[in-house]
């Protein structure tokens, strides 16, 4: 099984540290690892330095792969919908880099295993750019799914979604994670549905990891009181999960 | 997006591919027809000017030479033709030049004609043949092409220096482009501000674009040019649609975005300087022939590519056939009708994007 680890890893932009030693444990495949932290504190930059797309001091272990250069895929938080195709060929064409022209029959059932899995089979020939927002990040879920990798990184691929559709890709993630013993991790905001989804969380304040563990033992009303500024509680709801209940800005 | 219970979406999924197979024959179609329109072209071509032939002389000139008089023979094999087919080859060349700067620049304004590569061409052919004494050790007949093929390519590669630097977006570079068309064009004007009324005069006409210098070692050389580059564009052909995604998602998808813009970039500067060079500028094929394949395949290169490159020179091909057909007996400079011609069938293009032809 896969597994992932950080080790002093850093990045920059021009001048600036964007990204400062993050160290993690071992983050092992079949898990969902949710990514928080403010707007800006570095999440979409620790993807890219994991993906290799950025350079950076550190180093990103990575073991009980055999995929060499196709085991990590990043899904960026920019959709790129201005390519005059339909979502079925931007799919296969995420799914044919570094291939040859020929598209066989196999290939096919693939991309359409993937857009049924999604529910948007039915747009499958619909041009990218008629696309609604919520639409064309589910396509880019596609497009990163397709490629069957052993590690996803998912720049918050539920920002544009209704909240049906959220429920429906992150319980769709967990379940491929599971079945594929896929390591995903995934930036994003909605802390409840973290706590729902994730196994483990990783909080990233200005470039520096703040913590990383067990979903309920970081997402605590003291780190959303330091991170976030809020003053918040964590209760369990009648179904025993837990909950973020915001009462208002910090003192 | 209907909320789809699993038996419905299985059935969809199943439609799925049907679908883009289809899909892939109509792209295949609509390419043997552009295929056939441009052979047409070719003998309507052939068959046009001061002296008119029918259809079916042109095609016993064409498969059995033996059958037709030596006039016809001489006028479509030794005088048409050369200027027919460099039509193909140049459209065909300017055209894919164009869908790969558009392709790996992220902009539909970008065109050897935008970017100032075919300012820079007129400049080098203006000093060719205004300074009476060569730079060069090059023949007569080939010092204009030559000067014009270097200085395109000082251009292209001060281009892709400056998109090779770090931190420079696309944007920067077509806008650099622009600055090249203006600096060029004023260094044009400069020298033929200084030109001898006669040599003003070559100069003019041959920044007017025209297909009369064409000879066969110059289709030749436009020739090995396009056949050596369309393999390598064929062999990036998915890492190239996946960069008209944003070049974040196409590193997302692994291509390697700063090595497939390098080795483009570098092919296309020989692909748009060496036609620019024997025939002058020829502005709007560039442009508008990667547009045409566009509306009508989509922005797969599989299928993008070879419709770029059809529909570069069918246009040419078709304004050849115009440019002969004004005036009957004067043979109009191409550069003149690809504009005249080329403008209004743009905007109607632009206008009609919205019914996409697949």
């Amino acid at each position: 099984m896969v597994t992932l680890r950080l080790e002093d890893v850093g990045a920059r932009h021009g001048r600036r540290q964007t990204l400062t030693a993050v160290t993690t444990p071992r983050l092992a495949g079949g898990e969902i690892v949710a990514v928080i932290g403010p707007n800006a504190a570095g999440k979409s930059t620790l993807f890219k330095r994991i993906a290799g797309l950025i350079p950076g001091p550190g180093e990103v272990h990575l073991d009980g792969t055999d995929k060499a250069g196709k085991a990590i895929a990043y899904m960026p938080q920019d959709t790129g919908a201005n390519a005059v195709l339909t979502v079925y060929e931007s799919v296969l064409l995420a799914r044919k880099q570094g291939q040859s022209w020929t598209v066989d029959e196999a290939e096919l059932i693939e991309i359409d295993a993937v857009l049924a899995a999604l529910n948007i089979a039915d747009i499958g020939q619909r041009p990218l750019d008629a696309l609604s927002g919520g639409q064309r990040q589910l396509v880019a879920i596609a497009q990163t799914l397709v490629r069957a990798p052993d590690i996803m990184l998912m720049d918050e691929p539920t920002s544009a979604l209704d909240i049906y559709r959220q429920v429906e890709v992150l319980q769709l993630m967990q379940n491929e994670a599971r079945r594929r013993g896929m390591l995903v991790m995934i930036a994003i905001h909605d802390l409840n549905q973290a706590l729902r989804f994730a196994d483990k969380a990783i909080v990233i304040v200005d470039g520096r990891l703040r913590a990383c563990g067990p979903c309920a033992e970081v997402i605590t009303a003291d780190m959303l009181r330091e991170v976030y500024r809020i003053e918040a509680r964590i209760e369990k709801c009648s179904r025993d999960f837990d909950h973020v209940i915001v009462d208002g800005k910090a003192a | 997006m209907a909320h789809l219970s699993a038996a419905e979406s299985a059935e969809v999924a199943v439609a799925g591919r049907g679908q883009y197979r289809a899909l892939a024959r109509r792209k295949l179609l609509i390419l043997m027809g552009l295929a056939l329109a441009l052979c047409l072209s070719l003998c309507v071509d052939l068959a046009w000017g001061p002296a008119r032939y029918g259809l079916d002389q042109v095609a016993v000139a064409l498969f059995d030479p033996s059958g037709v008089s030596p006039v016809v023979r001489t006028v479509v094999w030794s005088i048409r033709m050369p200027v027919a087919i460099m039509a193909i080859v140049v459209g065909a060349c300017l055209s894919t030049a164009g869908a790969e700067m558009q392709t790996i620049l992220a902009n539909p304004l970008a065109s050897p004609f935008t970017l100032g590569i075919s300012a820079a061409a007129s400049f080098g052919a203006a000093l060719a043949i205004v300074a009476s004494v060569p730079f060069l050790p090059i023949p007569p007949d080939y010092a204009v092409p030559a000067y014009a093929f270097m200085t395109a390519l000082i251009a292209t590669v001060v281009i892709h220096f400056f998109a090779q630097a770090r931190g420079t977006s696309v944007q920067t570079v077509v806008l650099l482009g622009i600055a090249l068309v203006f600096t060029f064009n004023a260094l044009l004007a400069f020298i033929e501000f200084l030109a001898s009324q006669q040599a003003l005069q070559t100069v003019v006409f041959w920044t007017m674009g025209s297909l009369g210098k064409a000879t066969w070692p110059k289709i030749g050389i436009t020739l090995a040019v396009l056949i050596l580059s369309l393999p390598l564009f064929a062999r990036n052909a998915w890492a190239l649609t996946a960069m008209r995604l944003g070049d974040e998602k196409a590193a997302s998808f692994g291509v390697k975005v700063r090595r497939i813009r390098l080795e483009t970039m570098l092919v296309v500067s020989l692909l748009a300087a060496v036609p620019v060079s024997f025939v002058g500028t020829i502005g709007f094929v560039g442009l508008v022939g990667p547009h045409m394949a566009r509306i009508i395949v989509g922005e797969d290169q599989r299928f993008f590519l070879p419709a770029a490159a059809l529909c570069g020179a069918l246009l040419l091909s078709l304004t050849s056939i115009v440019s002969k057909s004004l005036i009957p007996g004067v043979v109009f400079p191409i550069g003149i009708i690809t504009a005249l011609v080329g403008v209004p069938f743009f905007f109607s293009l632009i206008l009609s994007n919205m019914r996409r032809a697949w």
